[in-house]
């Protein structure tokens, strides 16, 4: 047992090695600035995708506003940059300020909508969200209105400007998967899990919901304003529809489902298949209408025919092909140890 | 200023009518399946692209166009409930059932973008642009014939809950879908049928909304938003709920409206994260189920 799950680990640790000189040589073997956009966004939404389900995918909490926090991250640092005058690379240094930003907005948003529970937690975040984008809207003093905000210029070459981002997104990306990691871990991560299982029961254990609750929310809004600061000075401009974008939000949803909710690789994963689809389809069919069907249809499927996600589903698949049918364990051992629920240890 | 202040009014409570029409179809369907139609919305732009073909290609009534599209968009609904719907189970299920709701969404715009195109279309019938006097100002015909009509289609949906043998066991699901079956109700015919009585008042619902106001494709996203809003404010699976609740939020959103016109919708969002402050629950809300 002991041997297998050594080897085990070292296979992991090399497949571990093997991906991150993978992603970092990326852009030096596929150099055409067309493949390396595709890697910027993927990545890019990788690392909210991670975002979003630290908070909705351990808690059960689905938000459909966070589009809120990653449009307010791409107009703070907007804002932030005009206002201040920040020029050139400078700009990144108003990257923390996003997260700030968006944290800020999560404590009131989060002790409003987290009193409620399911349906009604997901309609309060799609209100907030049209409360901002009309904001955004409406403020023409602050936010610019319908022109919005742009970004400095900065100072990179065309051909290296998409790998620079890579780089950053990248960099977002890894770092939100280790504190997915360490967020499901730890004993934050097991009470948030307690509470996406049962709430009440949770709290009567001890589980202090609404503190452990908002600390997710809060954490997952920065690190998605962060990376919406991002996401804006790589496009270089936010307008009102773009940076708080309904789509956005089912978007990760949809991410997230199809790579598996509550677990570290398969909101990745989800974004990584995902993402680029989506690019591709909106650029090859650019009136958008068989594009849209095309995704509706791509829903439909996913979740009606693999509905926990791919890590799972996936996880079961080589589980079973790898005992052939066999049980797990032998019969003598304490089964609840060592058969996990798949359900439940599809991450890692 | 008060001549103003009453004309906003009147029109809220006119409008409030018709957008408790549509919010009724989604509460019911939240009431009995616990799920939430995101594709409502698209489903009224739906409806009113029918009447609209109805009126311009055969020249029929809007009004008496409903008798065709209230069935046809009835059995949409039986269709998307059995095709889509039906399979979701387990513990993802209310995030599952919003998504596949989306998709289809998703889907029913795009063809709509793919039939009729992006540009603004209206309803249009010799009661839409004439108007009445009536209570001091002008008042068109078709907001008076829509109010009727949705309080019409409301007062029938009660009664088909609370009158017949049909609303009974409807009624008995929403409160216990396990009793339910073991009484010998056929659970999965009532939540077919809701499913259809719920998209089939869009129909109704998506005549008049296209009749008073220009609608495209996309039209559908908007009035999701504030159906939600609406339902959550009333109180979920509350029918009387969505009707005070609607002509609540229309009449502040009018009210508003005096003075900003950009604010007003913001308010309407606003007064629901409000009251939900005040009163988790809505007007007319059950307390909340155990366990999330």
């Amino acid at each position: 047992m002991i041997g297998t799950a050594s080897r085990q680990s070292a296979a992991a640790g090399l497949a571990l090695v093997v991906l991150a000189v993978a992603a970092v040589g990326f852009p030096l073997v596929f150099s055409s600035p067309v493949v390396t956009n595709y890697a910027v966004y993927a990545l890019i939404f990788a690392a909210v995708v991670s975002a979003w389900n630290v908070f909705s995918g351990f808690s059960g909490y689905i938000s459909l506003g966070h589009a809120v926090f990653f449009g307010s991250g791409a107009y703070a640092v907007g804002i932030a940059a005009r206002d201040w005058h920040v020029n050139g690379v400078g700009v990144f240094g108003l990257l923390p300020l996003a997260a700030v930003a968006g944290a800020a907005i999560a404590v009131p948003f989060g002790l409003v909508a987290l009193r409620v529970r399911r349906h009604t937690f997901i309609v309060i975040t799609i209100a907030v969200f049209f409360i901002f984008q009309l904001m955004a809207y409406n403020l023409t003093s602050f936010t610019g209105g319908t022109v919005g905000v742009s970004a400095p210029f900065l100072p990179w070459s065309p051909t290296s400007f998409n790998d620079h981002f890579y780089y950053i997104a990248l960099g977002c990306a890894a770092g939100m998967i280790v504190i997915a990691a360490l967020v499901r871990r730890s004993r934050f991560g097991l009470q948030l899990r307690a509470i996406r299982d049962d709430e009440d029961r949770a709290r009567g254990l001890g589980v202090r919901a609404m503190r452990v609750k908002l600390a997710a929310f809060v954490l997952s809004a920065a690190v998605t304003a962060l990376v919406g600061g991002v996401w804006f000075l790589y496009l270089t401009q936010a307008q009102p529809p773009s940076a708080y974008d309904p789509l956005f939000d089912l978007s990760i949803v949809l991410m997230a489902f199809l790579g598996g909710l509550g677990t570290i690789t398969g909101p990745v994963l989800g974004a990584l298949i995902i993402e680029p689809g989506q690019l591709y389809l909106t650029i090859k069919y650019t009136n958008g209408y068989l594009s849209e069907i095309l995704l509706g249809a791509l829903f439909l499927l996913i979740v009606l025919f693999v509905p926990r996600g791919i890590v799972p589903t996936g996880g079961e698949w080589i589980r079973r092909l790898r005992t052939r049918g066999r049980p797990v364990v032998a019969p003598t051992a304490p089964a609840a140890a060592a058969a996990p629920d798949p359900a439940r240890s599809g991450g890692a | 200023m008060a001549q103003e202040i009453y004309r906003a009014i009147v029109d809220g409570i006119l409008i409030g009518g018709v957008y408790a029409l549509m919010a009724v179809g989604l509460t019911l369907i939240f009431g009995v399946l616990d799920i939430i139609n995101i594709a409502q919305g698209v489903l009224v732009i739906l409806g009113a692209y029918l009447s609209y073909e109805l009126a311009a290609r055969l020249h029929i009534d809007l009004f008496i166009g409903l008798l065709v599209t209230v069935p046809a968009m009835f059995v949409i609904g039986v269709v998307i409930q059995w095709a889509f719907i039906r399979r979701l189970r387990g513990r993802e299920r209310t995030s599952m059932t919003l998504l596949v709701s989306y998709a289809v969404a998703l889907i029913i715009e795009g063809i709509l973008y793919e039939i009729f195109g992006p540009n603004p279309k209206q309803l249009s019938a010799s009661y839409v642009t004439a108007s009445v006097h009536l209570l001091g100002f002008y008042l068109s015909y078709i907001y008076l014939y829509g109010f009727a009509l949705a309080l019409a289609i409301i007062v029938g949906v009660y009664l088909l809950l609370y009158r017949t043998t049909f609303g009974r066991s409807v009624r008995a699901t929403m409160q216990d879908e396990t009793a339910a079956r073991l009484i010998g109700i056929d659970v999965n015919r009532v939540a077919a049928v809701t499913f259809g009585v719920g998209v089939a008042v869009t129909a109704a619902g998506g005549m008049v909304f296209g009749a008073t106001n220009s609608f495209n494709p996309n039209s559908g996203y908007d009035l999701i938003s504030r159906l939600l809003a609406i339902i959550i404010l009333g109180g979920l699976g509350s029918i009387g709920g969505a009707l005070a609740a609607s002509v609540f939020m229309l009449t502040v959103e009018s009210l508003v409206d005096i003075w900003s016109p950009e604010w007003a919708i913001v308010v309407f969002y606003a007064a629901l994260v409000i009251v939900l402050v005040i009163r988790p629950t809505g007007f007319f809300g059950r307390p909340p189920v155990r366990a999330q």
